[in-house]
């Protein structure tokens, strides 16, 4: 099972920012008391919100379906502790934007009782009710990416998958609850890993990590060994971005990914670690995703990884970890390269939720004085994507996007590489996600002024017609009496004006919307805010 | 409100151009030894006349002056046109230099990162197409004369124009050993005749090849500091010995050798330090070999061919013209497109 280093292939630039990793990995995983409310918000995940099934009032129980996966790319919320539900209603969520979203309050009522649950007999089942059942758990990509998993099992006869590829990377700094997961459950991982490779038919497993987590990699080794699992633990050199999936595909098979495809196409598919090991809960146990495990760092007491039922308030979560220190001045969610600032301390915490840092003024200073770019190309040597960011930045400043566009503005992973190295200190993230955010939005405008126009040209014909059958009926009228033909008209009507309907509401939508960073997403809502204000300001 | 990433490397511009103008020390200290302290004297002029006129302009422009001051830009502009003129210049020769270098070449077009030209080479052929005489006037080496003057004395020189008694100027200053060479030549003397002389030393210029060779030591400092990249010196150095060693081959008699075009002018300087002006140079790796070799094949025409004893200067300001174009034809694949 040893693997070359020699067999290791390699990305463009990266940088190796300070790890912090040990402050959290001197305990084992420790587990969070029940807390007395759960928020759950319905939007954990990208693609589609799920369908509430219960409402305020009604009695749940651990692990009982709140609202259930709808559409082709959503997932499932579950009650993550027995209690009763609440509140239906929006609350804010931790998301940059701090814009509130629909969320299910849940009271606990301190017995965190499961619903019942079983193993799925999942070699005698059918693949597709498989795939189906697992739909039904809520598992999505728990690096962070929260994509929802059972989507990403399901067979496609035009890519056959290959190669399974686990994600332990683990490569942003702070962050060590994979490497924690690993040391802890590489059984249930490898578990999770072998029910993958079945559901996919893939013929070769690796596992990638970097070498700063030796403890996870004899853990792993072990639990391959034990489990007589072909798999492959490949340890790459500790270099961010190493844990971006494509990155990683590359550095462990070769292959770049294509930019514009999925990874699929080159017979890849990749899992984070603990979405391995939340579906081996799911199918040895029936346990759908109620928790997960989230590193609490930085200016706490108690740095260390936590067991923590979804829906936790990440003041509970804190409190936990022995409470913040003086000082802390803002709290970031996920790593420090390409996390967040959360928008408040009572923010629930989210499968995306892997970390969480209490930062101070000294831990992460503001930035000095921006200067200009003195085109050192120190960025573009760092950039894992290959891209030229001091080009990009020329343009997302400028506003000029088309160009920056043609600079593959949109391949830009947001790593924040070429931040770290800029001794010009420009925030060229921020650039990118301004520019981003501001095509998106422009698209968007333009798509809506075309449908204005649509729209328009479709009530001049309508009541062209309206004039016709206008006449029309009149003439028939005097011709001979009413029948009963109208019902049917009506419904007619009405169908095809739901189609239309239905129509119109499919082209609004932008189609990157949808796979944009939180970021990005959040840039976006400031600036619809600010066309909608400027929209309302009288001339 | 902060935005990821939340910390960056502990870098910055001043960082950056502190450690050129650290990487220039040894290069200076092989200059005093090898032609006297005057050199220091157009340095510290260069300096003050640099700080002075950025930080008006900024004043001018309602920028802000210290971070902008701090920033070493400037120093280095100065110090690489200091390090270009000849060291027993007069003084107003520096200073008129150095503002047409921060006034016009860098503020004109926008300060720190807008230039598109090479401001101290700017300079440089500003003054050489005004001045041709005494930008071609460059002192003895110290090894080759009884004429030593002291520090106070260069001073004197450079600032009243007044040499010690009993001192002509033609005994302390003679054509560089490039000038030298191609007046020698169009006189048909062979190359071997010519490189009797006796300011030519081993390769090249004597004294002058010591300071090259320490040119070399700094920019190896700043390879290994990753401040600049090994494109433009690779490509710069060899694409200059590899004509000029063609071209040996074929005509000893008539064409230099590498070594000496490697050695001798400012040949060095510009391979570690004005070639890789980040600001007004190609960015992009391929970019980089274009313009470093493109310069160096302007330089060998310029040095061969040329009205001018070195042809550096024009070289690097013919290839800044091309940038943008150099750069929109190199960009490198994007990971994960085809092309
Ligand atoms: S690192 Fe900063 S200063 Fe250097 S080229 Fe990139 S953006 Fe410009
Ligand atoms: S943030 Fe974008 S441009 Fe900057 S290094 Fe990462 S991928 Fe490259």
């Amino acid at each position: 099972m040893s693997f070359n280093l020699s067999d290791i292939f390699k990305f463009p630039g990266g940088v190796h920012p300070p790890e912090h990793k040990v402050e959290s990995t001197t305990q084992p995983i420790r587990t969070l008391p029940l807390p007395k409310k759960l928020v759950l918000p319905l939007r954990q995940h990208i693609g589609h919100i799920p369908k509430i099934l219960v409402q305020v009032g009604d009695h749940v129980l651990k692990g009982q379906l709140l609202a259930e996966a709808h559409g082709h790319v959503s997932a499932a919320v579950h009650a993550s502790t027995s209690g009763k539900v609440t509140a239906i209603d929006e609350q804010v969520i931790p998301h940059p934007s701090g814009l509130p979203d629909l969320c299910i309050t849940l009271e606990a009522d301190g017995k965190d009782e499961w619903l019942k649950h079983a193993p799925l007999d999942y070699l005698n089942m059918e693949r597709s009710e498989l795939i189906r059942r697992i739909a039904e758990s809520g598992i999505v990509g728990l690096g962070g990416a929260t994509f929802p998993t059972h989507v990403k099992l399901r067979p496609d006869a035009k890519h056959p998958v290959s190669t399974l590829i686990l994600n332990g990377a683990e490569c942003e700094p702070y962050i060590t609850c994979d490497d924690l997961l690993m040391r802890e459950r590489a059984d249930e991982i490898v578990h999770g890993a072998m029910i993958m490779q079945m559901l996919l038919g893939s013929t070769e497993c690796l596992i990638g990590l970097e070498d700063n987590k030796p403890e996870a990699v004899v853990a792993m080794n072990a639990a391959v060994a034990k489990a007589n699992f072909n798999a492959k633990v490949v340890v790459v050199p500790t270099l961010y971005p190493s844990g971006d999936s494509r990155r990683l595909i590359a550095l462990l098979t070769g292959k770049e990914s294509p930019a514009k495809g999925r990874t699929t196409e080159i017979g890849v598919q990749c899992f984070n670690v603990a979405t391995a090991q939340s579906l081996y809960r799911f199918i040895a146990h029936g346990e759908t995703i109620v928790s997960r495990i989230v590193t609490l760092t930085g200016n706490v007491a108690q740095p260390g990884n936590y067991d923590a039922l979804l829906g936790t308030s990440v003041r509970d979560l804190l409190q936990a970890a022995g409470g913040i220190r003086d000082n802390t001045d803002d709290y970031v969610m996920g790593g420090p390269m390409m996390g967040f600032s959360l928008p408040s301390v009572d923010v629930p915490m989210t499968k995306a939720m892997n970390c969480v840092i209490a930062s101070t003024p000294d831990l992460f200073p503001p930035p000095p004085m921006e200067m200009p770019c003195i085109r050192c190309v120190a960025c573009a040597d760092a950039c894992p994507v290959n891209l030229q960011p001091q080009e990009l930045y020329w343009y997302s400043k400028s506003s000029n996007l088309e160009k920056a566009q043609e600079y593959q503005l949109f391949d830009c992973i947001e790593c924040g590489c070429c931040s770290y190295v800029c001794p010009s200190h420009i925030p060229l993230v921020q650039y990118y996600r301004y520019a981003k955010s501001e095509t998106i939005a422009q698209e968007r405008a333009k798509r809506s002024a075309d449908l204005a126009r649509i729209r328009n040209d479709e009530r001049l014909a309508r009541i062209e017609r309206e004039k016709l059958e206008r006449a029309k009926k009149h003439a028939e009228r005097t011709a001979k009496s009413e029948n009963s033909g109208d019902n049917n008209e009506k419904k007619a009507a009405i169908e095809a004006a739901m189609a239309r309907a239905k129509e119109q509401k499919e082209t609004i939508t932008p189609q990157n919307v949808e796979n944009v960073s939180a970021n990005v997403a959040a840039e976006i809502a400031a600036v619809d805010a600010a066309r909608v204000q400027a929209a309302e300001k009288p001339e | 409100m902060k935005f990821s990433p939340f910390f960056t490397t502990n870098t910055s511009v001043s960082i950056v151009m502190l450690k050129v103008l650290l990487a220039l020390v040894p290069g200076i200290i092989a200059y005093v030894w090898a032609f006297g302290s005057g050199i220091v004297v157009s340095l510290i002029l260069a300096s003050a006349t640099a700080l002075l006129a950025e930080a008006a302009v900024l004043q001018l422009r309602n920028r802000p002056v210290m971070p902008f001051l701090l920033d070493g830009s400037a120093l280095v502009t100065a110090w690489l046109l200091a390090l270009a003129l000849p060291p027993i210049a007069p003084w107003w020769l520096v200073v008129v230099g150095t503002l047409i270098a921060i006034v016009i070449a860098k503020h004109l077009y926008g300060g720190l990162g807008q230039n598109p030209f090479n401001p101290a080479m700017v300079a440089y052929a500003a003054l050489l197409i005004s001045f041709p005489v005494i930008m071609t006037q460059w002192p003895v080496p110290l090894e080759l004369t009884t004429i030593k003057l002291s520090f106070i004395e260069q001073w004197q020189y450079i600032f009243n124009h007044v040499l010690p008694s009993g001192v002509g100027f033609d005994a302390m200053s003679s054509a560089t050993p490039l000038d030298y060479l191609k007046t020698q030549l169009k006189m048909h003397h062979t190359m071997e005749d010519i490189h009797q002389a006796k300011f030519f030393g081993m390769f090249a210029g004597k004294g002058a090849e010591i300071v090259a060779s320490m040119y070399l030591l700094g920019g190896l400092y700043l390879l290994h500091q990753r401040i600049i990249s090994w494109h433009i010196p690779v490509a710069f150095l060899t694409t200059l010995a590899v004509i000029s060693g063609v071209f040996h081959w074929v005509n000893p008699a008539h064409f230099s050798a590498p070594l000496f075009h490697l050695l001798g002018g400012a040949t060095m300087l510009c391979a570690f330090f004005i070639a890789t002006d980040p600001v007004s140079g190609a960015t992009t790796p391929k970019g980089k070999l274009i313009f470093a070799a493109g310069i160096a094949v302007l330089t060998w025409l310029i040095r061969t061919y040329g009205g001018y004893p070195d042809g550096v200067a024009f070289a690097v300001l013919l290839m800044n013209i091309l940038v943008p174009l150099i750069d929109a034809n190199t960009q490198p694949r994007v990971f994960g497109h085809s092309k």
